[in-house]
């Protein structure tokens, strides 16, 4: 299988590969996809409580080459992006960044899907 | 410095031996004539030729020139044997005995006879890959045409105990056929001591020509009849009709007689490569798992998971190195090996495995290369893999609800 550049370049350069403190009560974490699947990403966001831009975003995922470069990609894109901004991002935006071939789609819902988890986790700990 | 890419994925195929392609070159060129031509001084030397690579590569399995059937490869070959034996004996018994860890052109070819109402017994395996002979003893019944079980596996290199399997087949007068494609050449394979009726080979494992393998069909005690299942000119005592391929049988007879010569130095050098291999990953990564038995394994497989680094971006982190993954994201169908699962590897280290294969043109430079590569890229993955973060952080993962892609 040939990957695009723009795969191959995220996947020897990981952006923002880490960890923020889970607890931090201005850290939202996702955590989706499932080790059976082949793919898991967790993908983390810093948000400024005044403003909501995200400040921060950080992740790691196990999966395929593509995954990788997706959830790299996510964090580079969400990352100065308001919350609002930030889920308004679609899977179909990171398929064509990355000419993502159509058997690799899954990668780039699961990206979108780790940035909404991780908006509903730091929401999550606002309410109330 | 090595000389890269890094060729390791020999159960895939293997290179062409310069010398078996020096035996071939007359016959792609000069000595053009085709075998079944029995009146002109061009059929004589192709025959003759054809003669010649047929007893090299009875000679490497213990048979007789006469007991050869050459073929296309060994999809054909298990084709033939299988349904040969199934449409031959038909009045004699409908039910079939394979295992589920065989290749797809036995599982396939055995699928296809149930639809045409024969009854197929899959056996299952132990988690070293292994067949239980007493599953076998009790699966056959006075129904029973064939046992169908590989020698070695081509994913997991598992070597079943095939004479024993033979007997057992013998004992109850049921026919024994093996897919000996990896085996042939690479461990002691002989039909007569091990109780093979039948038995599929392919040339470009073992460093011969693609497209071209044989059929061992066993002429006496007991004589196997089959059923053609190309029709035609009669070629091959009317079980394989079509011209022969006489390049590539010269090329297959050289294949098998440097396999059969080499026999010994070879394997013992593959066997000290693969551990080499296998100590410095056991002794550089931790939670790595070897997939199948260590023992009763062909001298130059190495299947190893590496938990929580997914293989495809594994074999995208050594893209110098040819080898191959039973990582779902590698394979056609975008199903983890059903290899490993018939084993009991759990889909989680399935993804993460990936099938070195070492050959004979494989050096220790070339071993030491791989294995600092692999280790270096399996850190590097684990640094970003959240499973393995979680795993240090004392999760169990098994314990986590995972939130499946919507």
């Amino acid at each position: 299988m040939a990957y695009s550049d723009k795969v191959i370049d995220h996947y020897n350069n990981p952006r923002n590969v880490g960890a923020l403190p889970k607890e931090d009560p201005n850290v939202g974490t996702g955590l989706v996809g499932a080790p059976e699947c082949g793919d898991v990403m967790k993908l983390q966001i810093k948000v400024n409580q005044e403003t909501e831009v995200i400040e921060e975003a950080k992740f790691k995922t196990f999966g395929c080459g593509s995954a990788i470069a997706s959830s790299s990609l996510a964090t580079e894109w969400v990352k100065g992006k308001t919350v609002a901004e930030a889920l308004a991002i679609k899977n179909t935006d990171i398929v064509k960044e990355l000419s993502l071939p159509p058997v690799k789609i899954h990668c780039s819902v699961l990206a979108e899907d780790a940035i909404k988890a991780a908006v509903t986790d730091w929401k999550k700990k606002h309410e109330k | 410095m090595v000389k890269l890419p890094i060729y390791m994925d020999n159960h895939a195929t293997t290179p062409l031996d310069p010398r078996v392609l020096e035996a071939m070159m007359p016959y792609l060129t000069n000595k053009f004539g085709n075998a079944a031509s029995r009146n002109h001084q061009y059929g004589w030397e192709a025959e003759e030729a054809v003669e010649e690579a047929r007893k090299q590569i009875a000679a490497l399995i213990g048979a007789d020139p006469r007991e050869i059937v050459i073929t296309s490869g060994a999809t054909e070959s298990d084709n033939l044997a299988v349904k040969g034996v199934a449409y031959m004996y038909r009045e004699k018994g409908d039910h079939i005995i394979t295992a589920v860890t065989e290749h797809k052109a036995i599982l396939d070819t055995c699928k296809h006879l149930e639809k045409d109402g024969f009854r197929v017994t899959f056996l299952p395996v132990n988690n070293k890959g292994l067949v239980d002979l007493d599953d076998l003893k009790n699966a056959i019944t006075d129904k029973t045409v064939l046992v169908s079980i590989m020698t070695a596996n081509n994913e997991v290199g598992v070597i079943q105990d095939v004479k024993e399997i033979g007997r057992i087949a013998r004992e109850r007068g049921v026919l024994f056929h093996t897919d000996a494609v990896q085996a042939a050449g690479k461990v002691p394979f002989d039909v007569n001591a091990m109780n093979i009726d039948i038995a599929s080979l392919s040339a470009h494992k073992m460093y011969g020509p693609k497209g071209v393998g044989a059929l061992y069909v066993r002429r006496r005690n007991p004589r196997v009849l089959l059923t053609p299942i190309i029709d035609g000119g009669g070629h091959e005592r009317g079980m394989r009709s079509g011209t022969l391929n006489v390049p590539g049988i010269v090329g297959f007879g050289k294949a098998a007689e440097l396999a059969r010569t080499d026999f010994a130095k070879e394997s013992a050098e593959m066997f000290r490569l693969r551990e080499k291999l296998r100590t410095t990953f056991e002794r550089e990564l931790d939670e790595i798992y070897i997939n199948g038995d260590l023992e009763k394994r062909l001298p130059g497989n190495l299947n190893m998971s590496f938990a929580y680094v997914e293989g495809e971006s594994l074999l995208m982190g050594i893209n110098d190195i040819a080898v191959s993954s039973g990582s779902a994201c590698t394979s056609a169908s975008l199903e983890p090996s059903y290899v490993l699962k018939a084993l009991g590897v759990g889909e989680d280290l399935a993804h993460t495995s990936i099938r070195f294969g070492v050959g004979r043109f494989n050096t220790e430079e070339e071993v030491d290369y791989v294995a600092q590569r692999v280790i270096e890229t399996v850190r590097r993955l684990r640094e970003l893999s959240p499973l393995y973060e979680m795993a240090k952080e004392g999760i169990d993962l098994k314990s986590v609800q995972w939130a499946a892609e919507s």
